[in-house]
């Protein structure tokens, strides 16, 4: 029997994978763990009830490390994992060494998939996971040498918002690098493809006064896109909250409380104009407000938030959910998971509106999904 | 001839030998000799640039390796190269 991708999630933690399974009777419940003990960055849960799906480590000594399951986790191999080309001498920017697999997604048709990492650089492949190939068309932008970390020593790509019907199109956010739109004219070689800065009106507080709108510089922590409505994109940025209508062209800020920062954000896969958020203090302690953990949830494109916090921790809260660990069900946007650095992992079953602990024991949690 | 080992920690992730022996007069050498052998064992000690990991240290009879880009360390015909990682842990 399949399972429904609302009914499994795959938690990405310091020391392990663990496959979440939910049943009618039981709930949320640890099904089973893989790769125990290693660092897992990120995860691509298997697609359309197919039982191929990847998982990327990050060995620390030996390096990030690429594993593929045709099984949906039953047994597991090690591919190579995707390579920097040589470095030219005197190349600018950061070193081409690739540092960890920060994100991975696949195209609306499934004819490629995408992988994004620190230093920042895209990779896609055309045979299911098996070879990797860096694009260039955006690795040789010259904006690219002025990327810099953002929480890292090296710049991220953590962010890839495929287009839901338009396979070459890719919006991607980077830290800190901004957010970019992939775009092909005609049907040429992927050489052909066409990279746009996409930051316009996102705001870098953090940078020179004569930067702060460069969107170059921007620092998106992460960005999704309603699959329903593609033109509308949501950003939770360093600097707070933004929201695009337009495919990225423009964002808008807007203000949350009780507070506008924090790292996840997950859009809801109808509505354009719902999307959650999980508030910390700005910018150096990275905590609950007050001690106290909250989703926020905006129905109204942001005009207005409400602050959910029924079976979250209200006092000494120093839970963090760092920015790929929230996440709504595609085919069931009742359901929410959400993790933090403290290993805690929480569900909803009615849109944010309520949440209950389901593991409080995992390691920290960097990152998670349906499917 | 000279003979590289590789710490048991390698084998957690990837197949990789004991140890492999080649006739090589230089550290580079005598590790791509192995890595002919064992192809994905490359990418957990050296990096996308070819390059010495960070935290992976090699020592040849005893002594650290210092040129961890290049890998020009000569070898004596009966040098014994150690492939080891740093200690961390939590």
């Amino acid at each position: 029997m399949s399972t429904s991708a609302a009914d499994r999630a795959w938690v990405c933690t310091r020391k392990g994978l663990f496959e979440m399974r939910h049943g009618s009777t039981t709930g949320w419940r640890i099904a089973r763990s893989h790769f125990l003990g290693e660092p897992v960055s990120a995860v691509l849960p298997p697609l359309g009830g197919g039982g191929r799906m990847f998982a990327a480590l990050n060995l620390g000594h030996f390096g990030a490390k690429l594993q593929v399951s045709d099984d949906a986790g039953g047994t597991w191999r090690e591919l190579p994992a995707p390579a920097y080309p040589e470095q030219p001498p005197g190349a600018e920017g950061a070193p081409w060494k690739l540092v960890q697999i920060w994100t991975l997604e696949s195209a609306c048709d499934a004819s490629r998939l995408w992988l994004g990492t620190l230093p920042g650089g895209l990779f896609a492949s055309l045979d299911h996971g098996e070879t990797w190939q860096l694009d260039r068309s955006l690795w040789d932008r010259p904006e690219r040498t002025q990327w810099m970390g953002g929480g890292n020593e090296a710049p991220g790509l953590h962010s890839i918002c495929p287009h839901p019907s338009r396979p070459d199109e890719l919006l991607i956010g980077v830290s800190c690098g901004g957010a970019w739109r992939r775009s092909k004219a005609g049907s040429g070689a992927d050489a052909d493809a066409v990279w746009a800065l996409r930051a316009r009106g996102m705001r870098a507080d953090f940078m020179p006064p004569e930067l702060a709108e460069d969107e170059n510089s921007q620092d998106p922590h992460r960005i999704q896109r309603c699959a329903a409505e593609p033109d509308v994109l949501w950003c939770q940025h360093h600097c707070g909250i933004f929201r695009s209508v337009d495919n990225g062209a423009r964002w808008q800020p807007v203000d949350a409380q009780p507070s506008s920062f924090g790292f996840a954000v997950a859009a809801h896969p109808q509505r354009g104009d719902t999307a959650w958020f999980v508030p910390a203090v700005k910018d150096e302690r990275r905590l609950p407000v007050d001690g106290a953990l909250c989703v926020t949830r905006t129905q109204d494109g942001g005009a207005h938030f409400e602050a959910l916090r029924e079976g979250l921790p209200q006092q000494d809260c120093h839970d963090l959910v760092y920015r790929h660990g929230l996440d709504v069900a595609a085919s069931d946007p009742r359901r929410l998971l959400m993790g933090s650095t403290t290993g805690h992992l929480w569900a909803s079953g009615d849109g944010g509106e309520s949440w209950r602990l389901v593991a409080g024991h995992l390691p920290p949690i960097y990152g998670l999904r349906f499917g | 001839m000279p003979r590289v080992l590789f710490t048991p920690q390698l084998r957690r992730f990837v197949d990789a030998p004991e140890h492999a022996d080649a006739q090589a007069t230089t550290l580079r050498a005598l590790l791509d000799s192995a890595f002919l052998v064992a192809p994905m064992l490359r990418g957990y000690v050296l990096d996308d640039q070819g390059h010495v990991r960070p935290n992976v240290v090699i020592f040849i009879d005893g002594r650290r390796c210092t040129d961890r880009v290049r890998l020009a360390d000569a070898l004596a015909p009966d040098s014994t190269v150690h492939v080891l990682q740093a200690l961390s842990g939590g």
